[in-house]
């Protein structure tokens, strides 16, 4: 009879759904943005918000590393990680702008190849981003190789490979369709475009559905029927291909490609997931999660030079603003293990 | 000899038990996994604890190791109550444990495994390495286990392992010795020699909790045992003065034939045939028919094959040889997306493992399988409007308690968990179901809906697997009964002529 009674769990029955997790990352930023408002008025005698122009370079500097981080959080949903990207972004920049050089110029890598439409270059680089992807995904999925080991390896290799093609030199003049992906406003149009489209998937698409399912637990998926397998060589080719894109762009604003480009890339895109709210244990985070975490990272770095606090400070806060998301999230992690 | 750190009460001890469980209570979120139990172990003694899954026998034992605390009630030894934070305070308490899974490290040697963190260290401070193997043969002597001490662990067969850790228990020369089911994956002769040792043990003075499901064990080896059931203390009883049928009866507390609602259904054509099935050191020659309404039995020991057969029909770890037939038509099922093509489902023995995304909600959870079949697939979005109409049609069907369906599933009780999963799979609208342990470690009330739940499947002519521990379940349920031993099938027997007796005969041959 009492046992029954056990059966019977929380009489108050909440009849609404719960709240978007993204507001409590919401809320994060304009706290962060009010302080560095408040601050700026003590110090610098001037509003912090109230500059429209500083708001746009803001967006512009962390927009690239956000089309990275749009493929890093289906990565980390996916349960994995991807250390590569920043070494893509090299690579790419190096082979798509020796393919972008402007008819004319003598000292080009490939001088019977110079004048090209731009989608030959936007496509190779692409291309060479999905390899790479398709590398790190058919390593950890099919050899079972640990993520993190596989996107290290892609790490080192695509990097050395940016600095063996062209012998370390750097490469330039593009054409000007070329360079108009850079232009202006257009990395912040592109990451707005990539952060709608994968928005749409992972939540609307089986492709979504699946990437949280394995995330949340691999071996439930498989006996769901879900080829996992095949599933993470497409969440690591869609990562790598995004990686790729931001290259293209790196090397399209500056008009120049050299092997170092998006050094550190990586660790920046992963620290907008994680800030974003997305789960290093796989199977929580969202695209419009990262997409705050991306404009919380940049208030905090435009909010410092604001203050004109030293370049070296920011790296190390920048550090420990990492941590501090893990931990957060370790955090939240814990409280829900006790309930089970 | 054995330099155990145990504050050894032994001999300095008076009272008349040595560890007492009184009245604890533990709750979880809405489950109360025990309320109001007592367990007292004598010195010298050997006392079973007996109840079904989910009886609540390894939550008090978590309690006791430290694992939980308990909400209410507390637990002494030799009469002072304890406090135990971790299980290493339980180790320096007196009470040693040996878990069910094994917890040995397979790439050190079995001296490093028994000593890690109690290691004789030499002058300078470092391990002597010499004088630890000096000391594991030492206590291989006393226990009479021969194996080699600068051996891996990793090159032992999993019944020597289950030595090294009885050896190791044994080895804190503990009061308390704590065993969960050491005998499920040793063999006979290996059970005798622990039944030695234990005697041994006994006659020392040391308090022995066994936990088992094998009655033949229990009066063997048990001079006391107590009873729980669904989380609450029956009975404790000396071994003499009650027979297996009354221990069955404190278990059960119920008479078994009310509890499965079997209701004769119409059997139909052959839907599932499997042919010689094997799967190299695993399972041998399984072969069965399983037919449209029928409801087959799987009995059998744990680690008698019983998943490993489930899982190779559903594709989860193919088999190496053999041949399934679904609807007559011979069948390569090398994952499970090919099992579900041709309309099987499977419900996995560990919920946990591999059923729940314990992190994501009931919609999350129960639609996964069904997306799968891409039949709510919409120019490549998901009919997510379809999708719930669907969920919240079977989470109303199954009866799962929850506020609603994005709660999530992690804070679910066991049961309204199994209920989920079943849904998963009855979306997909099964022609074969097969079901690992459909009841494990749920309480008897969601037991009973589930039972009447696959009786009603089958009288729409679903063809049912069903594997289980619970003897009285599969007694209760099955058209038919299938019994493993040891990786092969050792025998069927009909609903008419199938008993406690023959099936537990045909399962320990």
């Amino acid at each position: 009879m009492a046992t029954q009674d056990t059966n019977i769990e929380r009489p108050a029955a909440r009849a609404h759904r719960k709240l978007p997790p993204e507001l409590n990352i919401l809320l994060v930023l304009v706290g962060i943005a009010l302080v560095f408002e408040i601050l700026g008025w003590i110090f610098q005698g001037q509003s912090f918000l109230g500059n429209v122009g500083r708001l746009k370079i803001m967006i512009l500097q962390v927009s690239v590393i956000g089309i990275i981080a749009v493929g890093v959080t289906q990565v980390i949903i996916s349960g994995g990680i991807d250390l590569s990207s920043g070494s893509v972004v090299g690579a790419v920049a190096m082979v798509s702008m020796s393919l972008a050089q402007a008819a004319g110029y003598e000292r080009a890598i490939y001088p019977a190849l110079t004048g090209l439409p731009v989608v030959v270059p936007l496509l190779v680089g692409l291309l060479c981003g999905a390899l790479a992807g398709f590398v790190n995904g058919w390593l950890i999925a099919y050899t079972r190789i640990p993520p993190f080991i596989a996107t290290l390896g892609m790490m080192v290799t695509a990097r050395g490979f940016a600095k063996w093609y062209t012998k370390g030199q750097p490469v330039s003049f593009p054409t000007d369709s070329f360079a108009s992906l850079g232009a202006g406003m257009a990395p912040v149009m592109i990451f707005l475009l990539v952060a709608v489209i994968f928005h749409v998937a992972m939540k609307y698409t089986r492709y979504g559905k699946f990437t949280y399912a394995i995330g949340a637990n691999a071996q439930a998926a498989r006996v769901s029927g879900i080829n996992v397998e095949r599933h993470l060589v497409k969440v690591y080719v869609i990562a790598a291909v995004l990686a790729a894109l931001a290259g293209i762009v790196v090397a399209a604003r500056g008009q120049t490609a050299q092997a170092g480009m998006g050094m550190m890339y990586e660790l920046d895109a992963i620290a907008m997931a994680v800030i974003g709210g997305t789960s290093l244990t796989g199977g929580r985070g969202s695209i419009i999660g990262t997409s705050i975490g991306m404009v919380i990272f940049g208030v905090i770095i435009s909010g410092f030079t604001f203050l004109r606090l030293d370049a070296y400070y920011q790296e190390m806060i920048k550090g420990v603003i990492i941590v501090a998301a893990v931990v957060a999230d370790t955090y939240r992690q814990q409280k829900r293990g006790k309930k089970t | 000899m054995l330099d155990g750190q145990g504050a050894n009460a032994r001999g300095v001890f008076e009272g008349e038990f040595i560890l007492e469980v009184d009245h604890v209570r533990k709750e979880f979120p809405g489950v109360v996994a025990l309320d109001d139990v007592q367990l007292k172990i004598r010195p010298g003694t050997v006392h079973a604890l007996m109840g079904e899954n989910g009886a609540g026998k390894s939550t008090l034992m978590k309690i006791i190791a430290g694992v939980y605390n308990p909400d209410r009630g507390e637990v002494r030894f030799a009469g002072r109550r304890l406090e135990i934070r971790t299980p290493i305070d339980a180790l320096n308490c007196g009470i040693a444990m040996i878990h069910q899974e094994l917890n040995l490290m397979n790439t050190m040697t079995v001296a490093e495994n028994i000593w890690i963190g109690r290691e004789p260290k030499s002058g300078m401070g470092l391990i002597d390495h010499g004088e630890m193997r000096r000391m594991t043969r030492a206590l291989f002597d006393d226990l009479g286990i021969r194996l080699d001490p600068a051996g891996m662990v990793g090159d032992l067969t999993v019944a020597q392992k289950q030595m090294v850790e009885i050896a190791k228990a044994v080895s804190f020369n503990s009061d308390v010795l704590i065993m969960d089911e050491p005998t499920s994956a040793i063999t006979e002769t290996e059970v005798e020699h622990l039944f030695r040792i234990i005697r041994d043990l006994r006659a020392k003075g040391v308090g022995i909790v066994y936990i088992t499901h094998k009655m033949s064990e229990l009066f063997e080896i048990a001079d006391e045992l107590t009873v729980f059931r669904d989380g609450r203390y029956i009975a404790t009883v000396a071994a003499s003065d009650v027979t297996r049928d009354d221990i069955i009866r404190m278990m059960v507390g119920r008479e078994i034939t009310d509890m499965f609602p079997k209701v004769p259904c119409e059997i139909g054509e052959t839907i599932l045939e499997v042919r010689n099935l094997a799967l190299p050191g695993v399972f041998h020659d399984v072969s069965f028919d399983l037919r449209r309404g029928e409801i087959l039995g799987v009995a059998g020991l744990v680690g008698s094959g019983r998943s490993n057969v489930a899982e190779a029909i559903f594709g989860v770890t193919p088999a190496v040889s053999g041949e399934i037939r679904i609807s007559g038509e011979k069948v390569a099922v090398t994952s499970p997306s090919v099992a579900m093509r041709h309309g099987m489902a499977f419900l996995t023995e560990d919920r946990k493992e591999t059923g729940c995304f314990l992190d994501l909600d009931c919609i999350e959870n129960i639609q996964v399988a069904l997306l799968t079949t891409g039949k709510v697939d919409n120019r490549g979005f998901v009919n997510q409007r379809e999708v719930n109409r669907l969920a919240e049609e079977y989470a109303a069907k199954l009866r799962v308690k929850t506020p609603n369906l994005a709660e999530t599933v992690a804070n679910l009780s066991g049961g309204n968990q199994q209920k989920l999963l079943i849904a998963r799979w009855l979306l997909t609208e099964p022609g074969i179901l097969i079901l690992d342990e459909p009841t494990r470690g749920i309480d008897v009330g969601a037991k009973a809906e589930i039972h009447r739940l696959i009786t009603q499947l089958a009288g729409q002519g679903v063809a049912v697997l069903m594997i289980s521990s619970e003897l009285p379940e599969v007694l209760g349920m099955s058209d038919r009964i299938m019994v493993m031993h040891e990786g092969h099938v050792s025998g069927f027997l009909d609903r008419s002529e199938a008993d406690q007796v023959r099936v537990m005969e045909l399962a320990a041959k």
